[in-house]
């Protein structure tokens, strides 16, 4: 084994551990942080009895999960009942593995460290797990890994509201696959690649992806909210309807392995949404943030860092705000809006971007981002107008009561 | 469609969802920033704009007189008027001729707190109290004894005050 080898795994590993260890204990906040902000938007305070403002409150919950009696129903499928949780909660977490966290961080060591050997690293070091060069594409299979996790707790439960929260959910996310696959086309076409470091750095030469594929950032979000399982696409859990969805029969850890798995899942998708959409690490109108450094990748990483638990935010924010889709409602969303929407937005983008070709050939990235940009700001205008019923303008700020006609 | 089923209209041009949504969100963002106004029970009771009320009926309280005697004569007024049965009373004598609770007991499980019993009393000794922390390890402890009853300290209930019905 060569020493450049021997550097490789000894990085990979120590960047594993610290990215795998930091996802989890901040899931284990995220926990906290959901309760809080739940009890903010109710002007409650939120878990405020365990430690200083409630920071104690993931450990005390871990350890309550940790001595609770482990059930298993009776009829359910031992095997697969112990296999469902770890099967939706090992992709969410590993979906972090391809996330560029920060500007590549020049290395130089020449070690020999005992039992290993002699390893060295020479250049920029990644701040990524894997930079895959596959990178969505990897995303989006690892993810649709996670219905099997859902699909199989709900079979193997022998119980008809784990079963039907289980296809429910795999119906859902789905559908919801494929129109996340599609909104991610535009940013391969503006892109020309898929590894993640590669959109990143596209986006540091022209604009964040935002603004140039704005209709394809609106859909994602969206199937990415649906890919989570949370409101207001919680369908696989509408405890109205199905108590607690697939995972009813489940109790201690093993529903704590779902609870920890959507958690990481909402993690992964603000951290796609940051990456793909917000410009990654990029820190805008500035250019300090490519001169290299230690500096710049600290700052990277925060910048980074904001957008993400931005995003994190947002998702709890709509999970207090809105109420739940009706079933039906959602799958025509999925199908009859996003999925046309997102076939459309693909064959505008691929001819806008084939006609700067054509007639500027000289166009910057910058240049072709801001014509992007103008037809989005068109685009979405017409898409809002759509579905705010035809008021994006005239409406806004008016209160006009609503007008129920009643059948004679 | 099925037999027998109304389909309303919906009023598809006057509503909006994008509308409803944005105007929700920033609803509950006015609500994140708004202040707290939970009452943080175990430290704080009661406050300027909460308290208990006067009138409140709750876990029974026996007053005494100036002796520590209780004010009971066992008149019987009290199990009579319970509508949930839950007072037991055995009536005794002393060598003077005064009437006393021999056995004065109240299960405070079957009790309905309608508070007829303070409203019967002839002697004001059997009140209802102003009080609601009452938990027990075991369900016995919830039979309050004549001495029990005796040694409770809570304020007593107004009861409904006919000249004042909104306790203001």
């Amino acid at each position: 084994m060569t020493p450049e080898l021997k550097g490789f795994i000894f990085f990979s590993a120590i960047k594993m551990l610290v990215v795998f260890t930091t996802v989890l204990v901040g899931v284990a906040l995220l926990t906290l942080m959901e309760r809080k902000v739940a009890g903010w938007i109710q002007n409650r305070p939120g878990p405020n009895r365990v430690g200083p403002w409630g920071i104690l409150q993931p450990a005390a919950d871990g350890i309550k999960n940790f001595i609770k009696e482990e059930t298993l129903p009776a009829g359910a499928n031992r095997g697969l009942f112990l296999l469902a949780p770890a099967l939706s909660f090992i992709p969410a977490v590993s979906l972090m593995a391809v996330v560029p966290l920060a500007a590549p961080l020049p290395v130089t060591v020449d070690w020999t460290l005992p039992l290993i050997g002699q390893l060295t690293w020479d250049g920029p070091m990644p701040m990524v797990v894997a930079d895959l060069s596959i990178g969505f594409l990897f995303v989006l299979a690892i993810s649709s890994l996670g219905v099997y996790g859902v699909a199989l707790a709900g079979w193997s439960s022998n119980s008809k509201y784990s079963l039907l929260g289980g296809l429910r959910a795999s119906a859902q996310m789905i559908s919801y696959e494929v129109a996340m696959g599609l909104s991610l086309i535009p940013v391969l076409l503006l892109t020309g690649n898929v590894a993640l470091s590669e959109v990143v750095t596209r986006q540091q030469e022209g604009l964040w992806f935002v603004g140039p594929l704005f209709i394809s950032f609106f859909i994602f979000v969206i199937s990415g909210f649906a890919e989570t399982n949370r409101l207001p696409f919680d369908m696989p859990e509408a405890e109205s309807e199905l108590v607690a969805g697939y995972h009813a029969e489940y109790s201690a850890m093993k529903f704590s392995l779902f609870m920890i798995g959507e958690f990481a899942h909402i993690v992964t998708i603000a951290a796609m949404i940051a990456t793909l959409y917000f410009g990654g690490w990029d820190i805008p109108f500035t250019t300090w943030d490519t001169q290299g450094g230690v500096l710049q990748t600290v700052l990277t990483f925060l910048a980074f860092f904001v957008k993400m638990f931005f995003w994190i935010f947002v998702v709890m924010w709509i999970r207090w705000t809105l109420p739940r889709f009706r079933y039906d409602q959602l799958m025509s969303l999925g199908w009859k809006v996003l999925l046309p929407i997102a076939l459309a937005y693909i064959m505008v983008t691929a001819g806008t971007i084939w006609g700067i070709g054509q007639t500027l050939p000289e166009a910057s990235p910058v240049m072709q981002s801001l014509v992007l940009l103008g037809l989005n700001v068109v685009l979405g205008w017409l898409l809002f107008y759509w579905l705010d019923r035809g008021r994006v303008v005239s409406g806004v700020g008016a209160r006009t009561p609503v007008q129920l006609r009643v059948e004679a | 469609m099925a037999i027998g089923v109304k389909v309303m209209e919906r009023p598809e041009q006057g509503v909006s969802y994008v509308r409803a949504t944005l105007k929700g969100m920033a609803l509950t963002f006015k609500h994140l920033l708004q202040p707290r106004v939970t009452m943080e029970y175990p430290e704080v009771r009661s406050d300027d704009e909460w308290r208990i009320a006067t009138r409140w009926r709750g876990t029974h309280r026996m007053l005494t007189d100036e002796q520590g005697r209780s004010k009971c004569v066992a008149c019987g007024l009290c199990p009579q008027i319970c509508p949930a049965n839950c007072i037991k009373l055995v009536p005794g004598e002393d060598e003077r001729g005064n009437r006393y609770p021999l056995i004065y007991e109240i299960d405070e499980f079957r009790c309905v707190f309608c508070g007829y019993c303070q409203e019967v009393c002839p002697e004001e000794a059997i009140h209802v109290g102003v009080h609601y922390e009452n938990a027990e390890y075991s369900r016995d402890r919830f039979v309050y004894d004549h001495e029990r009853l005796a040694a409770q300290s809570h304020p007593v209930s107004t009861l409904w005050d006919p000249t004042d019905p909104r306790g203001e």
